[in-house]
């Protein structure tokens, strides 16, 4: 009977979502806010994914502690689940760290999928979107397009070969195909190389959503590593993709600490695409809540950050200290009351803590959130700054196109920055692979870039590199190649017979 | 003409005290009276013949031929088996003796004394199969209730409770402690339990966790006016508190750089007070609990009325229920008798404070060498760890005084259930009955939240004032034909129900703002709440009875929720019971040692549909982010809208159960009871599982999948040693042996999946101890196997390679013992001498483990090891010297069977103490007497098997008085 047909009163259906136009831009904001944020309340409630703590599931987060942690970059001290795991690289398929990152990225991918879904051209017509509105809608579309390319990036990158969904799939339990390694390159980069016509200009769309150059950026960080990837070098592409940014009208902010600040939304000269966030509307347990509280602890003064508190968690190990001349700008560290070397993980004054984000604004005030829990610093996923080093990286690397000189020239830009004058620039000599990688973690660190560098470099499983902790040890040691990828979590293998684990897991 | 005369008489009870309202009829007439308070009666006679009939309910009704005496005293003694000759069942009673399924009853005699602030106390450790687990001291905080171990992985597991034919809501009540504290449970009369499936299937969809029919006090037709005022006043004592390091042990651990390679860099944060903060926290706490009720029968028309207010503090320093309660209750008859009325309507009114319990958890952390209270005005005088600019610290434990003190959490809820229910007998065949019965069950609550600025905890945001509301309305229709009928000529009786149900919930819950101290907007208020569910059941009954001896019963329920979609929405669930009274056959008809014997077989299907929160899983829906969760394009902030995580196919949940039992009374009812044997499947699931990656719009959702099986014995056996006129001694066991184990749990199953993992731990995010998985008891402990070394330490870190990999990672976590009893028992003796009463109630639970996760969270040295402040510890660091917490140990799972003895009573009964008119008694009474067990925790008994920061249960001494009109 009608008495058991009862429907929402505070949801839309589906079909009701769609009929206002207003909405598709609301959609459109929870892909992105799906790397944000991590559930429908602020700064949890209400949770997108469940299974594990959601404040560090957070997409940026998770991501950051597979990128980071697993390397010379970051230890931190809590002993929370297997994080230790992470860093001691010895991590197995239960390890809820690496889950957390491979939940959202295929979370992000279904949110990407359903969007997409819904606004086929057949489906925009039928539901009488024309004019101003469709164009937006193709825009949007395109967006979500970048955006599920990006994820897939991430499942590359992290764990090779993985399910593959996408919109022409059907909501529901079904058991997704896994996809080659191979064939999830050639998918990225044909969506991407589609959606880049759709796509608005470069720095000319609205401020947190993507443009040309986003796209370009994941191409040329798709490219750099297609070695690792597929096997094939694609170096010649990465030096086109990294170069169309750089001629893109970007340039580079004043200030290197000023693109981590409270008002780095403002930084949108070098800033690529960030991810957003802020004190009162944007709040999230993970993003960069989790990155200017987790390394304030000991005797440092959190109201220096621009917060209420320290979180006593992240450290960097004496390698990454080491990388640093003292009048390096980039050298953003504590080291009082703290020692450099790292006796426990788990005691927060071993090691020196990096201080590169914080909640205070350019002028030193303090961000928005008037309790002092959640900044208002932008995540900066891509930048400039990355685009030249890339640039140079792929030139090294025998990429056509470009040139060495201009890469020198890139390189010193930065140097230049970070030295306030040109004492620190290089020569043509000291331009080598070595130089880049060693520049990538001081203009990058803890930008979630490492693991990636350290495996193009060889330098992530094997012992031709070691830092504090690397393999469980304090002195550091090797590990077994294929930990260059992670496991696909048994969570997904119990749920997926078709999927086959990575060899060595 | 034979003579009109007049006859009298006293009738007591048991021999000791006068029965009040005793129904004396002239058998065959229509004259008849009831005693009066003195227990005296008169009636009018005509000569010497006829039968006088004395019922009483609760006793074994006598008969005695009028002869030339014109005084009868009479005693009635009490009898189980009277008291249980009828029992309500769903849609109508049945006579104990035709039952086919497993119900137990307890009525007001069995319940258990002292002060009992929730009904479900009443019936603690009395029925085999009835697991009654209190969620802790907090005033009415209520209990866990599962009836055979529950049947869902993940859906509901409460059993269905109805209230005076109303299926009550027993979700929260914003604003109350638990939902049935609204109930008084001085207006119950007695409690049907419907533990099998044959028993249950009458309520269909909702059966599948058991039923708990719940039967308030009513007026009797012909009964005198009854004034009854009960009283019972109680102090609640804290029993023990967590070991935690004294002043001088905390100061010899810091000193000593435990946890920090020795250097003793900690010290200079050390204070020079000796502070017992659990002492802080923790009172003696005041209870009374006062109930008026007036009943009896104004011409034709029983009432009864009554007002009750309890008014409890809590052992938790502010923590504290009032509440009011009223009950009317009205059942008049009409045209001769034909149609019954039933009218209820019960209200009540609670308001609580909230302790912050967080406080227990704070009280152990805290530095016993900080002094209560500071200089500083700042933070309300309490003392705080602040940092170097003054500010508190927020990683810090906070001052668990000002927790309390300072934090004014009050909720109010109001609470409505009631119905009117009409039973007309057709007048042309009254073997046909129509039954309507309209009822509800309304409740708000609402509430606020103060937290001042100078409360450290909400210092960086100017303080806070939240508020909360909710309104839930439960509408309720049934309507059946009852149609029964004996055909004598083939010795058989027939009674044939036939019905429907409609039942509607529907709850709101606007959305408030969170506001600094200073009244300002701290966060936007979020999405108000609006959630509906219908379930429509259509239902019948056929029970047949051959010779009085072969009994069958057969149910079948039709049931539709909105839960579903089109085409999954109805449910069928039919059951088939089988009994045969042994007692009856010729060769035992007679027979002096064997009064009773019954056997029972039953089956029936049952249903699930309650997954609590989700009321439309089945639909492609989206919603809108709250304020805080906005993003931003450009300069503007965008509610996002989510689409949700959805299953078109997703229906009920099936519980198929079997049932074998023996019902048995032997020497005259001396010795009597039970035994049951189960086994109960269930099978597709409401579990929530986490769907291949990429498939769905969320990572976990609620689907059909996997089945559950339990199997389990139940026996309850009561036992009269000793029944003289002035001596009574009664026994009573009840035990239960149970075991569950999960079938499958995935849509595919995977032998190399360990499983879910469940039971998050307080201290580490994240950091799970059990796990749900194939073949075993669900929540079962999944941790590393702990190293000892050759004293019987544990190793620190040092775990066993339990798959020989040569490394220690998840592959090595093992599965260990589950925190679900094996085996629970209940002991319950009842001694009457004379006027004296002295009755105990004793519990066990066997075979139930714990996870220690104050020692785990508290018993380690790294609680000293931070440069800013101190944390103390729990006492089992000594036995450990742990240094960093290793909550995967299995080292802090034990064995936490335990004897509960629950509750003492010595009573003693004046009889009458003013002017033959007022009867008094009086009860000393007390509550958790003593534990035995070997648990090293404050209390073994813990359903989720986690034990942290437990809100004590306090040993209560109460006095009660109760006095008669």
């Amino acid at each position: 009977t009608d008495d058991l047909d009862l429907t929402p009163k505070n949801e839309l259906t589906s079909a009701d979502a769609y009929k206002d136009f207003a909405n598709y831009k609301s959609v459109l904001a929870k892909l992105y806010a799906g790397f944000a944020l991590t559930g429908q309340t602020g700064p949890s409630g209400n949770a997108d994914v469940g299974g594990f703590d959601e404040g560090k599931s957070n997409y940026i987060r998770a991501y950051w502690q597979l990128q980071e942690l697993t390397t010379d970059e970051a230890v931190i001290s809590w002993n929370d689940g297997t994080i230790f795991d992470l860093h001691e690289m010895d991590w197995s398929s239960s390890n809820e760290y690496i889950r957390m990152m491979y939940d959202r990225i295929f979370y992000e991918i279904a949110l990407c999928n359903e969007f997409i879904r819904e606004t086929t051209d057949a489906k925009l017509s039928e539901r009488g979107v024309t004019g101003a509105n469709l164009e937006e809608a193709k825009k949007f579309r395109a967006e979500a397009r970048f955006l599920r390319a990006m994820s897939y990036w991430h499942a590359l990158d992290l764990f090779g070969s993985v399910p593959f969904v996408t919109e022409e799939d059907a909501v529901g339990f079904f058991l997704p195909e896994q996809i080659s390694k191979a064939d999830l390159f050639k998918y990225i980069e044909a969506e991407l190389l589609a959606i880049e016509p759709e796509l608005v200009g470069a720095r000319q769309n609205e401020y947190a959503r993507a443009d040309k150059a986003a796209a370009w950026m994941v191409l040329s960080k798709l490219y750099l590593n297609a070695e690792v990837y597929i096997g094939q070098q694609k170096y010649t592409e990465a030096v086109t993709y990294s170069k169309k940014i750089i001629d893109a009208g970007f340039s580079l902010a004043p200030e290197y600490q000023s693109l981590f600040l409270a008002d780095n939304h403002k930084v949108r000269s070098e800033i690529i695409f960030p991810v957003a966030y802020d004190g009162q509307r944007t709040k999230t347990w993970g993003g960069t809540t989790f990155l200017v509280h987790a390394p304030i602890g000991g005797t440092m003064s959190a109201a220096a950050f621009g917060v209420n508190g320290g979180w006593a968690g992240l450290r960097t190990t004496k390698e990454i200290i080491g990388l640093f001349n003292s009048a390096d700008d980039r050298a953003l560290y504590n080291s009082a009351g703290q020692k450099l070397e790292i006796d426990q993980i788990g005691v927060f004054t071993d090691g020196y803590p990096l201080t590169k984000y914080k909640n205070v604004t350019t002028d030193g005030k303090p961000g928005s959130d008037p309790a002092g829990d959640h900044p208002d610093t932008d995540y900066p996923m891509f930048r400039l700054a990355d685009a030249y080093l890339i640039y140079a990286e792929a030139v090294l690397r025998g990429g056509s196109g470009g040139d060495r000189a201009t890469a020198l020239s890139y390189v010193n830009q930065l140097r230049t920055r970070a030295f306030g004058d040109n004492s620190g620039n290089i020569t043509a000599s000291d331009l080598t692979l070595d130089f880049i990688l060693a520049e990538r973690a001081r203009e990058l660190h803890w930008e979630g870039h490492r693991r990636t560098d350290l495996i193009r470099f060889g330098r992530f499983a094997s012992d031709s590199y070691v830092w504090a902790w690397k393999g469980g040890v304090k002195t550091g040691r090797g590990v077994a190649d294929f930990r260059r990828l992670f496991p696909i979590p048994t969570s997904d293998l119990s749920a997926n017979p078709n999927l086959v684990q990575n060899p060595g897991y | 003409a034979a003579q009109q005369r007049t006859i009298s008489g006293t009738v007591t009870g048991d021999g000791t005290a006068p029965l009040i309202g005793v129904s004396v009829v002239l058998k065959g007439t229509t004259t008849a009276t009831a005693t009066d308070v003195n227990g005296k009666f008169s009636l009018p006679v005509t000569g010497n013949t006829g039968t006088l009939v004395f019922s009483y309910i609760g006793y074994v009704s006598q008969e005695i031929p009028v002869g030339a005496s014109s005084t009868y005293n009479v005693n009635l003694l009490t009898d189980a088996r009277a008291l249980d000759e009828v029992v309500i069942v769903g849609y109508g009673t049945q006579r104990k003796t035709d039952l086919t399924g497993s119900v137990a009853a307890v009525s007001e005699r069995d319940f258990n004394p002292g002060q009992n602030t929730t009904p479900d106390q009443l019936i603690q450790g009395k029925v085999a199969g009835v697991q009654i687990t209190s969620n802790g001291g907090a005033p009415g905080s209520g209990s866990t209730i599962r009836i055979r171990g529950g049947a869902s992985l993940n859906a509901n597991n409460d059993p269905l409770i109805v209230i005076d034919g109303v299926p009550v809501d027993n979700q929260a009540v914003s604003g109350a402690p638990n939902p049935l504290s609204l109930i008084n449970p001085n207006d119950i009369e007695s409690f049907n339990i419907l533990k099998d499936a044959s028993a249950t299937a009458i309520y269909g969809s909702r059966a599948s966790n058991g039923v708990i029919i719940i039967t308030t006090k009513k007026g009797a037709s012909g009964e005198a006016f009854r004034l009854s005022f009960n009283t019972v006043n109680s102090l609640s004592k804290v029993k023990n508190t967590v070991d935690v390091l004294s002043a001088d042990e905390f100061r010899a651990a810091v000193t000593e750089g435990r946890g920090t390679n020795g250097a003793a860099g900690n010290a200079n944060l050390l204070g020079s007070s000796n502070t017992n903060w659990q002492d802080q926290i923790f009172q003696d706490a005041f209870t009374t609990d006062n109930n008026l009720s007036a009943s009896g029968s104004y011409k034709k028309l029983p009432y009864r009325v009554s007002v009750g207010y309890l008014d409890q503090e809590g052992i938790l320093k502010t923590s504290s229920l009032k509440r009011t309660s009223v009950a009317l209750n009205l059942n008049p008859s009409f045209l001769d008798d034909h149609l019954k009325v039933n009218f209820n309507v019960k209200g009540s009114m609670t308001k609580s404070r909230y302790a912050d319990e967080g406080a227990i958890g704070a009280a152990i952390a805290f530095d016993p060498t900080q002094p209560v209270y500071m200089d500083n005005q700042q933070f309300g005088g309490y003392y705080e760890w602040l940092d170097a600019s003054g500010k508190p610290n927020t990683l810090a434990p906070r001052n668990p005084l000002s927790l309390l003190e300072q934090r004014k959490d009050n909720g109010e809820a109001k609470r409505s259930i009631g119905n009117l229910q009409l039973d007309y007998k057709f007048h042309f065949l009254p073997e046909l009955r129509a039954n309507l019965n309209v009822g509800y069950d309304i409740s708000k609550g609402q509430g606020t939240v103060f937290r001042p600025i100078t409360m450290a905890s909400v210092f960086n945001q100017g303080g806070s004032r939240s508020e909360y509301e909710q309104t839930k309305t439960n509408k309720l229709a049934d309507f059946y034909l009852n149609y029964a009928k004996e055909l004598t000529a083939i010795d058989s009786r027939f009674d044939v129900t036939a019905g429907y149900s409609y039942q509607n919930f529907l709850i709101k819950t606007p959305a408030f703002p969170v506001l600094t101290e200073a009244g300002t907007v701290f966060a936007q208020a979020g999405i108000p709440g609006q959630n509906e569910n219908t379930l429509i059941g259509f239902f019948g009954r056929i029970n047949y009875a051959l010779k009085d001896k072969y009994l069958l019963t057969a149910n079948i329920r039709r049931d539709g929720s909105s839960r579903f979609a089109e085409g999954n929405k109805w449910g069928t669930f039919p059951s088939l019971a089988l009994a045969w009274r042994i007692s009856e056959e010729s060769f035992l008809k007679n027979s002096s040692l064997v009064n009773d014997l019954k056997l029972r077989f039953g089956y029936g299907i049952t249903g699930q549909q309650d997954i609590s929160n989700d009321y439309y899983p089945f639909l492609a829906r989206y919603s809108f982010s709250e304020g805080t969760a906005l993003y931003p394009f450009g300069d503007q902030y965008y509610s996002t809208l989510r689409p949700a995580g959805y299953d078109v196919n997703i229906k009920w949940e099936e519980t198929t159960q079997y049932n074998a039992g023996l019902d048995f009374g032997f020497f005259e009812g001396r010795i009597s009871g039970t035994i049951d044997v189960y086994k109960k499947k269930t099978k597709d699931l409401l579990a929530y599982i986490f769907p291949a990656a990429g498939t769905n719009l969320t990572n976990g959702l609620t689907t059909n999948v996997g089945s559950l099986e339990s199997k389990g014995f139940e026996a309850a056996l009561n036992f009269s040693a000793i029944s003289k006129e002035n001596l009574t001694w009664d026994f009573g066991f009840n035990g239960t042996i149970q075991d569950v184990k999960i079938l499958s749990l995935s849509k595919v199953n995977d032998p190399n999946s360990p499983g879910t993992l469940v039971g998050g731990v307080s201290g580490g995010t994240g950091t799970t101890v059990q796990i749900n998985s194939i073949g075993y008891t669900p929540y079962s402990f999944y941790l590393y196997k702990q190293v000892y070394d050759e004293n019987g330490s544990p190793l620190e870190g040092v775990y066993e390679d339990l798959n020989h990999d040569g490394q220690i990672n998840e592959k090595d976590l093992y599965r260990y013992k589950a925190p679900q009893p094996k085996v629970y028992l209940g002991f319950n003796s009842n001694l009457t001498y004379k006027q004296w009463n002295l009755a105990l109630v004793m519990r066990a639970n066997l075979g139930n483990y714990v996870y220690n996760n104050i020692y785990s969270n508290m018993g380690t040295y790294s609680n000293i090891s931070n440069a800013t402040y101190l944390v103390n510890m729990s006492s089992n660091v000594l036995q450990t010297n742990f240094v960093n917490p290793r909550y995967v140990s299995d080292y802090y799972v034990e064995n936490a069977s335990f004897l509960r003895m629950d509750n003492i009573t010595l009573g003693y009964n004046f009889g009458k103490v003013y002017r033959d008119k007022v009867n008094l008694r009086l009860t000393a009474n007390a509550q958790n007497v003593f534990v035995i067990t070997n648990y090293s925790g404050l209390d073994p008994e813990v359903s989720s098997g986690i034990d942290n920061n437990f809100y004590p249960r306090p040993r209560v001494f109460a006095l009660g008085a109760n006095l008669e009109f």
